[in-house]
């Protein structure tokens, strides 16, 4: 059937921030789904709250709404839009959670509109737990024993009939979270009264604990006459237990039967017709007991997710576009495979190589938050990586990670020759096997090296031996090399590389540099050919542009002599690094293809836009390690590398690919050296005559104490080279530095930590400027929310500027300019400026793409990473037409959202490390409005009656009073702490004093707990302050109440309530904002 | 290891390393796309003088299944792997795929750089091909590669099927059959036993008979329904085959399956013609111009019917969603259709297992 003439607009729901268990894969479905709708000519509406992704750039959709994903805000989208259909099932959990409520409501119904991809029956169907039990028992399909428990009565009584251990999964959450897994009454109990209190219905599923299983994930599409393929069968290598978000995966499936498999495929269309999915993408999960293969279904999501992305870019077929295309009426013969261009979408890749997943996780931000994997997601981001064998693919996804490792390094630095293991070791070895964490891998390997067996570590891990004995075969492969003689040739180099490994790991195991094992590996001719991605095994003839290298005989690129510019990625996700950087490099690489270049992209990270095999003229799918990078230049030749919008991950190869004879486009790489070495940028600063905090270098803990001394407390503490402000702290005093330079960093001759001056309630200021090497523009210049010491990526901000007066803007941008032309930065460059009593501070600048270059985009409306790659390819602004700072009437509010629920025991209160994994945005025509959106869209959403808690540190007590007033004007009732609740009495300001916990009960977390509370502000310093407070803020955190924690911010949002109560929020498109310019 | 080499006529060379039997294997280079079914791919008979490259990037994890195989023994000279497995993990298994082939005498190679082996011979056709481990040289091993018969015209099938009439009355592994309710006889040109389980399962009592055995003595059985098997080679030379067939039109219910389609296709007055690389993997797409369903499909011929021969004389009722190619033929006033692919799969997806409940119904009407 061609596609439906019926329906003429569409309104695609996008998934909002990023957040664990939904990250820029729905940027990537929500984009190929865009294209696929505009080609089949329909009016496309978005809604999406997330200005970090490419989707919210205006071309994409004809009408683009970043506004709170809710319920109000899509009723009035539907108000103005009126679209005929509305499609929820390319923005993950988010938009079919909002599809239900719309459906449910009879929001739908009151506009006209309907559901297309998936009907709210099927949705419910798969997603109520008991609804899809009583589905799957209908039809035959085996699913695990459990019962679905609305009361933690339910909870405890179906736990006594089932057994111990127990998994406990809320229904309609996302990325398991909330549930877990029970081994006894108690933590029934808690995680029981947890997942229901984080079911959006209140339901929880107790399932008979299948851990220890096989886990395997089909992903399956159905089009409208039924005709179902499975696209893609994928293994976890970690059992059933862990969350597969979270564990390692490859792909195809490599342990199971033809037999048992195609049983697993017969079961999978089985459930996505009984379940009733129409058309598009599902993902079906299996559990397979590895002594009798009795499989189990566990469950299935209605719509595209993490794991068809993966198998999107595993197999080469493009899901989310096919299913768009389905949604609107077509069936899978009727749509062409993009690869062969020859033959119809109604088939099932196949694949001629092996896939690997490995997740990243940011443990490390989160120390009190428990390492161990559970059915709960934690990771942020994820890499994958392609080889032609098992064991070459786990290493380049090994390498991928960018955690340090260059292969299954040694957890106890046994790297090398065999060396003895302690009875220590081996326990150690045994229970770190034992447990799921993110480096079970290694101590796996760790194991092998220590002499266990296959069999002994199937039984601790139920890891299946087939992946055991692959790690094992590379760990002896490490045994041999090791023994290469010191100062001669690795013999047998070719079978080392055909195995994965890197000239780095072969460098660490035989004792040399790098740039040792690079040489002879040049000296022997031994380089890797590219192999492309193709959907079929190489059946049919393919030209996909999509490669990924192997040792082995033929080679498929065949680089023409177009002027063509590598783009580097940015890697996995994780917190600092996220999906702005993929939309820099997107941006870069659709600029340069307009202004007629050859655009090489190369990333690992299969969430992304810019791994989509046509974003690019090709794309490498590789890690960014110089090695293989270098080589990808060896075939392409390319004119330059720009490693200016992959964050941190390009810029640390910079040097290496120049020294390798690769130019780099744009800023030059001396210009990075000097922002980015701290003594040279301190006399860049002094050249110009500009201000940077007092600040100095400590190689120990005397010199940091004397620096300390010097300097003043409070002290801003960090270690020389960080990302997204790792192990940054405020320091009081000589007993926290000594800590700090003791235990936490270690300074030494090596690492040394450096000390600035803590410029106390300063505001800080974000400036994006751009310039072509003689000419600079200031993107936008963003005033922070919180006060300086927060880090700028947790930090809310707001464009234009709300407070600051119009010299002190002109000032900063003009400081900013100087330092970009000092710098001769060509391209972008981020300047943090804090401004404090009047005089203005440079924090520091970072001569490259920002995570704020997308939200300056969306709010100026000019696409600046595309300015800026037309700058590195040497177009100037003069040509580009960009000649001034463009200061838009709209405000845009730039919010952060955090991972704090997914840690238990994770404070909430902001400091220099950052800890957000994603943002949101709001745009209004006044700064508190627009606030108040981005509050509601990080989930915070602003009440506008109720009773507000108010417990302040001493030093903003002051300022509280006039906010407390103006609550109070809000008719809002405060409760405080005696402390608080006197000063604000003296002032006059009513306030009910409340029990702090430790002054008996009720407490104050007593009536958060019994949601007497319906907003919280908690400003707070000092350990002890902190500890004491912080089950104030857990609660009010796990009960879901907005809060905040910083007195600036609680200032934003009293104004923001004040503007809420004033009138209902209105949605404006994107398209209009900018048509106003 | 020790090394190998696979030489084609083609005068492509490949390096690897042998694995499975020692020795030399002569016969026509093939490949299949499928993910799983190595042991079913290997022991069914229609790879009969063919050298099986596996596109799947590592073969052998799942060990070896007594009870999966299409035929007591492997029936391929040798094969062509990218890697292989020596220690398998599944429950199932009851011998390491490598020990299995060379107790059964097949040789491999692995390692060897399969996708360019693939790429040649997607675009020069199957080829002739010889594996060795002696360490002649190459161009003696493409000279020698170059002497080999091709496929077209060699009566395989006859070689390899059965001497003697038997019955067949296992149904599909873990699955309770249908109760027995008619007698069909299978014409072996090669059959997999996967054909022989689906009919028990649907409901047939099941007697194989050689390849060679004349019309009248199948009718003389009285069968409610013959099944003209799959196997290998070309058609067209397996002798007196079609005439047989023919023979049989109109008296009885004919169901064929791949040379048994291109057996009927020959029967009915049509002619078949040598695919440049064939079709041989489990992910083909084929339209049931009938029920127009799609199915994904399990095949493996080398020979496909010309459609324009079989005009007026059979409807086409499958086609190839790849390249349009004729997968299914029927004539339902002799009460017979064919299909070119596999609706036993084994291995392969099950989609077309319907085929068999077709024939049940056919019969019964």
């Amino acid at each position: 059937m061609p596609r439906r003439t019926d329906l003429r607009s569409i309104l695609l729901l996008g998934s909002g921030p990023i957040v664990i268990g939904q990250a820029c894969e729905f940027d990537y479905s929500g984009v190929q789904a865009l294209k696929a709708l505009r080609e089949e000519g329909y009016r496309t509406i978005l809604l999406n709250s997330n200005p970090a992704t490419i989707m919210t750039d205006a071309e994409w959709a004809d009408r683009t709404y970043i506004e709170p994903i809710t319920v109000e805000a899509a009723e009035r989208i539907l108000a103005v839009e009126r679209p005929d259909a509305v499609l929820p099932t390319l923005g993950g959990q988010t938009a079919l959670n909002l599809a239900v409520r719309l459906a449910k409501e009879g929001v739908l119904a009151r506009y006209g509109t309907q559901l297309i991809g998936a009907q709210l029956d099927a949705i419910e169907k798969a997603e109520d737990r008991q609804r899809f039990k009583d589905t799957m028992t209908a039809i035959g399909v085996d699913v695990p024993k459990s019962g679905v428990a609305r009361s933690l009565d339910d909870v405890v009584r179906y736990g006594g009939e089932l057994g111990f251990p127990l998994i406990l999964r809320p229904s309609f959450t996302l990325g398991g979270l909330g549930g877990g897994i029970a081994y006894n009454r108690d933590e029934l109990q808690d995680i029981g009264a947890r997942a229901l209190s984080y079911s959006p219905v209140h339901e929880v599923l107790i399932e008979e604990s299948v851990l220890g299983w096989k886990e395997f994930e089909l992903e399956v599409m159905r089009d409208n006459k039924d005709n179902v393929v499975i696209i893609c069968s994928i293994e976890n290598v970690d059992p059933m237990g862990v969350h597969t978000g979270d564990s390692i995966t490859v792909a195809p499936q490599q342990t199971l039967s033809d037999v048992e498999y195609q049983h697993m495929r017969d079961l999978a269309r089985k459930v996505i017709r009984a379940i009733g999915v129409e058309t598009g993408g599902s993902n079906i999960q299996f559990g397979v007991n590895p002594r009798d293969g009795r499989i189990v279904v566990i469950e299935m999501n209605p719509r595209v997710s993490r794991s068809s992305a993966l198998a999107s870019k595993a197999t080469g077929f493009p899901i989310a576009r096919i299913a768009a295309k389905l949604a609107v009426g077509y069936t899978l013969d009727e749509i062409q495979n993009d690869i062969t261009k020859s033959t119809p979408s109604s088939f099932e890749p196949a694949i001629d190589y092996c896939v690997v997943k490995i997740p990243r996780f940011n443990f490390e931000k989160f120390p009190h938050a428990d390492r161990t994997l559970t059915t709960s997601m934690k990771s942020v981001g994820e890499v994958m990586s392609i080889g032609r064998t098992f064991s070459q693919a786990l290493q380049k996804a090994l390498r991928s990670l960018e955690n340090g490792t260059a292969g299954l390094a040694s957890p106890l630095g046994r790297d090398g020759p065999r060396a003895p293991y302690t009875a220590q070791d081996e326990a150690r070895i045994r229970s770190q096997v034992k447990t799921a964490t993110p480096d079970r891998i290694f101590w796996v390997a760790e194991a092998y090296r220590a002499g266990l067996s296959t069999q002994e570590l199937t039984q601790l891990s139920a890891i299946d031996p087939w992946f055991l004995r692959e790690i094992e075969a590379l760990v002896q492969a490490e045994e041999e090399i090791a023994r290469a003689p010191r100062g001669a040739a690795i013999p047998d180099l070719v079978q080392w590389k055909r195995l994965g490994f890197s000239d780095k790991r072969l460098a660490r195991l035989t004792r040399r540099s790098e740039s040792e094992v690079t040489r002879q590996r040049e000296a022997q001719k031994l380089h890797p050919v590219f192999k492309r991605v193709d959907t079929c095994a190489a059946e049919f003839e393919a030209n996909t542009p999509y490669l990924y290298s192997s040792y082995e005989d033929e080679d498929e690129v065949r680089p023409d002599a177009r002027k063509k510019v590598l783009i580097l990625g940015s890697g996995p996700n994780r917190i600092g690094q996220g999906v702005e950087f993929d939309y820099c490099c997107v941006q870069a690489s659709f600029a340069l293809r307009e202004a007629g270049f050859e655009t090489l992209m190369v990333n690992c990270n299969p969430e992304t836009v810019s791994t989509d095999y046509d974003t690019s003229d090709r794309l490498y799918f590789e890690p960014l390690t110089l090695e293989d990078v270098v080589e990808i230049a060896r075939v392409e030749k390319p004119i330059g590398a720009i490693v200016q919008f992959g964050g941190q991950t390009p810029l640390k190869l910079a040097q290496g690919l120049l020294d390798a004879g690769i130019k780099i486009l744009g800023t030059s790489v001396e210009a990075i050296d000097a922002a980015e070495d701290r003594e040279r940028f301190a006399r860049v600063v002094e050249d110009l005559r500009l201000l940077q905090p007092e600040n100095g270098v400590a190689h120990s803990r005397d010199e940091a104490l004397a620096t300390a001394q010097r300097i003043g407390y409070p002290v801003m503490v960090r270690p020389s080279f960080v990302l997204g402000g790792r192990a940054m702290q405020v320091v009081h005093d000589d007993e926290g530095l000594t800590t700090y330079a003791t235990e936490a960093v270690e300074a030494s001759e090596e690492r040394p930590i450096l000390i600035d001056r803590f410029l106390k309630d300063a505001i800080e200021v974000d400036v994006d400027c751009v310039g072509d090497g003689e000419r600079y523009v200031v993107c936008g210049v963003m005033e922070h929310i919180e006060e300086a010491g927060i880090h700028s990526g947790d930090s809310a901000c707001c464009l234009p500027p709300f407070s600051l007066d119009a010299r002190t803007i002109e000032e900063i941008s003009r400081q900013a300019m100087a330092l970009a032309r000092h710098l001769r930065v060509v391209g972008l460059m981020n300047v943090q400026f804090a401004v404090q009593g009047g005089r203005i501070y440079i924090l520091e600048a970072n001569p490259r793409a920002s995570r704020t270059v997308p939200f300056v985009g969306k709010a100026t409306g000019i696409p600046w990473a595309k300015v800026a790659a037309l700058c590195a390819v040497g177009k100037s602004l003069a040509d580009q037409r960009i000649d001034k700072t463009f200061v838009p009437k709209h405000l845009s509010v730039k919010e952060a959202v955090f991972p704090f629920h997914r840690f238990s025991r994770a404070d909430t209160i902001l400091g220099p490390e950052m800890r957000s994994t994603g943002e949101v945005m709001g745009i209004d025509d006044s700064f508190a409005r627009a606030f108040a959106k981005a509050q509601i869209a990080a989930g915070n959403g602003l009440p506008v009656r109720g009773k507000v808690f108010i417990s302040v540190r001493d030093e903003d007590k002051a300022g509280i009073v006039d906010l407390a007033r103006r609550l109070v004007a809000c008719s809002f009732e405060i409760v405080a702490t005696s402390g608080t609740a006197r000063y604000l009495r003296e002032k006059g300001v009513p306030a009910t004093p409340v029990l702090k916990v430790a002054e008996g009960r009720p407490h104050i977390v007593d009536k958060i707990i019994d949601g007497e509370i319906s907003l919280v502000f908690n400003t707070t310093s000092g350990k002890q302050a902190i500890a004491d407070s912080y089950s104030i803020r857990r609660e009010t955190l796990m009960h879901g109440i907005p809060y905040f924690t910083a007195l600036t911010s609680c200032r934003a949002a009293v104004a923001a309530i004040e503007a809420l109560q004033q009138g209902p929020l209105t949605v404006k498109a994107l398209q209009d904002y900018q048509a106003a310019k | 290891m020790k090394k190998a080499t696979l030489a084609l006529a083609s005068g492509d060379v490949f390096e690897g390393f042998a694995c499975g039997a020692s020795g030399e294997a002569a016969g026509e280079v093939v490949f299949n796309t499928s993910h799983t079914g190595y042991q079913e791919i290997l022991t069914d008979p229609s790879y009969a003088g063919q050298i099986v490259t596996f596109t799947v990037a590592e073969l052998g994890n799942y060990g070896v299944h007594h009870g999966d195989e299409q035929a007591p023994v492997p029936q391929v000279p040798g094969f062509v792997a990218r890697r292989v497995c020596r220690e398998p993990s599944n429950w199932r298994s009851d011998e390491p795929f490598l020990a299995w082939l060379t107790g059964h005498g097949v040789v491999g190679i692995e390692g060897v750089d399969t996708r360019r082996l693939v790429r040649v011979l997607r675009s020069a056709g199957a080829q002739q091909g010889i594996i060795d481990s002696s360490g002649s040289s190459a161009q003696a091993l493409v000279e020698k590669a170059r002497k080999l018969p091709g496929m077209e015209g060699q009566d395989l099938a006859t070689k390899v099927s059965t001497r003697t009439a038997y019955e067949w009355n296992e149904g599909v592994l873990g699955r309770k059959p249908e109760p027995a309710r008619h007698d069909v006889v299978v014409v072996d040109y090669g059959v997999k036993r996967g054909i022989l389980r689906q009919l028990v399962d649907t409901g047939f009592r099941v007697t194989v008979v050689p390849s060679q055995t004349k019309a009248s003595d199948i009718l003389a059985r009285k069968p409610a329904g013959v099944v003209l098997s799959n196997g290998p080679g070309d058609p067209a030379a397996v002798t007196g085959a079609d005439r047989q067939a023919a023979e049989l039109l109109g008296k009885v219910p004919v169901l064929g399956i791949c040379l048994g389609h291109q057996i009927l296709s020959l029967a009915v007055g049509g002619k078949t013609y040598k695919l440049k690389f064939g079709h041989r993997g489990a992910n083909h797409p084929v339209r049931d111009l009938v029920g127009n369903s799609i199915d994904m499909t399990s095949q493996n011929h080398g020979f496909s019917t010309e459609e324009a021969s079989v005009r007026g004389k059979a409807i086409v009722t499958h086609r190839n969603l790849y390249d349009g190619t004729v997968e299914g033929i029927a004539v339902p006033e002799a009460r017979m259709f064919a299909v070119q692919y596999h609706p036993e799969d084994s291995p392969g997806p099950h989609d077309s297992r319907y085929l068999f409940r077709r024939f049940l119904q056919m019969i019964e009407r």
